[in-house]
C-alpha cells in the first residue's frame, strides 16, 4: 500500500477545505472498492483518503413525494436496492444496482463512485442518465448541478474538480404512464463488466410514446444519451416494426472498439437487442407490470 | 514512514483497542496487528471474496476497507462465527459434506453463507449461488459447498 494518510471529515466543508489544502492526489474515499485497490496496485498516486461516509449529506436514500429521489453519493449499493420506495417507483436503479460485483462488493460499492469512476461500461450511469439524474456538486465556490449525461469525458475522467465532491445525485419523480428498464450483456450470470449495457425510459400515451431516453454503455468513451433514437420513437406507436426500424439507427451512431469482452460487430448487435428488449419492458413497466 | 493511529472497535463482540498503520487495509490489519488469520488474502482486489467479514453487520472484502474505518465499528470474523465449543450450523455442514479441500476460501465462504442465512433461512439454490458469487473455490466445483449451505438452512430453521 502507498504511504497515505487517512482523514474523516464530518461535513463537506471540511472535506472540501482538506481536498484544496492537499491537491489532486488526495482522494475521496466512499465504497473504497476501486479507489483502495488503485492505492494498494499503484495504479493512481494517492497521498491521503478523504473518507466522507461520516458526512450525513452524501449517505442514505431520500424520497420526498412529489419532488422525487435523492441518492447520497457514498450510499452503498445494498441500501439502494432494499429500499422500498426505490423498488417500487424507480426499478430501473434496481436494475443496475444489483448487479454491480457479488454481495461483499455490494456492501460498499456507492452510487456515486461508480458515477466518479467514470468508467466506459459503468452499469449505474445508463441508468442515471435516463432517468435524467442530476449531480449535485459542492467544491470551493459554492453548489453547481450536472445533469448526469454531461458528467463523464473520458474513460476515468469527469467534470469534477480535485477539490470538488460529489454529494448526491436527484432524480425528478417519474410522470404518470412512464417506465425504465437497464439491461446489460455479460457471458456470464454476475459479476462480470458489460459487453454492452442499455437503459431506456419511455412515457405512454396509450400504445403512443409520448417522449423517450434510451442511453447505452461500453460502445464509446463514456456512456452515451442517444438523443437520435428518441427523436426517431418520439410520437409513434410502439409496435415491433418500429422498435427494428429504429435499432437499424445503431449501425451510424456508436462505433464501439474491440477488446477481450467483444468485437465492435457483437457490440452493435448487443445494443440493438438491449435496445429492443428495454423498450418493451420500459413499456411493460409504463403500463403498470411489474418486470 | 505512515503513521501509527489507535483504532477502537468490536471484533468479534469484544471492544478492542488495537495500533495500526494508517495505510493499513482491515485485512492487514485484522491478520497482522490482532493476529486473526483466519481472514485470508486471496486476491487482495475484491474479487475472491476470502477475506469476507461483517462490517457492522454488512458483508464486506476486508482487504477493500481501510484500517481506519472500522474505528467505532463492530466487525466479525470466521473466528467469531462459533459459539464457544459449537460450532454454527454453516462450519457444521461444511465438515459434514466435506465442502473444502485447501482450505482457503473457507473462512470467506462461512461468514458469507452465515451473513445469507441471517437474512433469509430458506433460500433457493439460485439465491445461493448468486449470493455466493463473490466468494471464488479453485478446489470443490461449489457443488458440495451449495450442499452444505442448503443442509445449515435446514438446521437453522430447525432451530428457529
Amino acid at each position: 500500500m502507498q504511504d497515505l494518510a487517512y482523514f474523516r471529515p464530518k461535513s463537506i466543508k471540511e472535506a472540501v477545505s482538506f481536498l484544496s489544502d492537499h491537491g489532486p492526489t488526495a482522494k475521496i474515499l466512499a465504497g473504497g472498492t476501486d479507489v483502495i485497490v488503485q492505492a494498494r496496485e499503484r495504479t493512481k498516486e494517492i497521498s491521503a483518503f478523504v473518507d466522507i461516509k461520516k458526512i450525513p449529506e452524501v449517505m442514505g436514500v431520500g424520497i420526498e413525494g412529489h419532488r422525487g429521489l435523492t441518492i447520497g453519493a457514498a450510499t452503498p449499493m445494498y441500501q439502494i436496492y432494499n429500499h422500498s420506495g426505490v423498488q417500487k417507483e424507480y426499478p430501473a436503479i434496481i436494475d443496475s444496482a444489483n448487479l454491480i460485483g457479488g454481495k461483499a462488493i455490494q456492501g460498499r460499492a456507492s452510487f456515486g463512485g461508480n458515477l466518479c469512476n467514470s468508467g466506459p461500461a459503468a452499469d449505474t450511469i445508463p441508468t442515471m442518465i435516463v432517468l435524467s439524474g442530476i449531480a449535485n456538486i459542492i467544491g470551493p465556490d459554492g453548489e453547481r448541478k450536472v445533469a448526469i449525461e454531461d458528467f463523464c469525458t473520458a474513460p476515468g475522467q469527469n467534470v469534477l474538480k480535485h477539490n470538488e465532491i460529489l454529494v448526491s445525485i436527484h432524480f425528478k419523480k417519474p410522470a404518470p404512464f412512464s417506465g425504465a428498464r437497464f439491461i446489460r450483456f455479460i457471458p456470464r450470470n454476475e459479476m462480470d463488466i458489460a459487453v454492452v449495457n442499455v437503459a431506456s425510459q419511455v412515457q405512454m400515451d396509450g400504445n403512443t410514446i409520448v417522449s423517450s431516453r434510451v442511453a447505452i454503455g461500453a460502445c464509446a468513451p463514456t456512456p452515451l444519451l442517444l438523443n437520435e433514437i428518441s427523436q426517431f420513437i418520439d410520437g409513434k406507436d410502439f409496435t415491433e416494426e418500429l422498435l427494428s426500424e429504429a435499432s437499424e439507427l445503431f449501425d451510424n451512431l456508436i462505433t464501439p472498439i474491440e477488446d477481450m469482452r467483444g468485437t465492435p460487430e457483437h457490440r452493435v448487435d448487443l445494443a440493438k437487442t438491449l435496445f429492443k428488449r428495454t423498450i418493451r419492458d420500459a413499456v411493460s413497466r409504463a403500463n403498470g407490470e411489474r418486470i | 514512514m505512515s503513521k501509527k493511529i489507535v483504532i477502537s472497535s468490536s471484533i468479534n463482540g469484544d471492544n478492542t483497542e488495537f495500533i495500526a498503520d494508517e495505510r493499513d487495509s482491515l485485512l492487514d490489519a485484522l491478520r497482522e496487528r490482532i493476529g486473526l488469520t483466519g481472514v485470508k488474502e486471496g486476491c487482495n482486489n475484491g474479487n475472491c471474496g476470502a477475506c469476507a467479514v461483517l462490517l457492522d453487520g454488512v458483508l464486506v472484502n476486508s482487504c477493500c476497507v481501510m484500517a481506519a474505518e472500522v474505528d467505532g465499528s463492530s466487525v466479525e470474523t470466521v473466528e467469531g462465527i462459533a459459539q464457544g465449543n459449537e460450532l454454527h450450523p454453516v462450519q457444521q455442514a461444511f465438515l459434514d459434506e466435506a465442502a473444502l479441500q485447501c482450505g482457503i476460501c473457507t473462512p470467506g465462504f462461512l461468514v458469507s453463507a452465515k451473513a445469507l442465512l441471517e437474512q433469509n433461512s430458506d433460500p433457493t439454490e439460485e439465491e445461493i449461488r448468486f449470493w455466493l458469487a463473490g466468494n471464488l473455490c479453485r478446489c470443490t466445483g461449489y457443488d458440495k459447498i451449495i450442499t452444505a449451505v442448503q443442509n445449515a438452512a435446514k438446521i437453522v430453521q430447525e432451530k428457529k
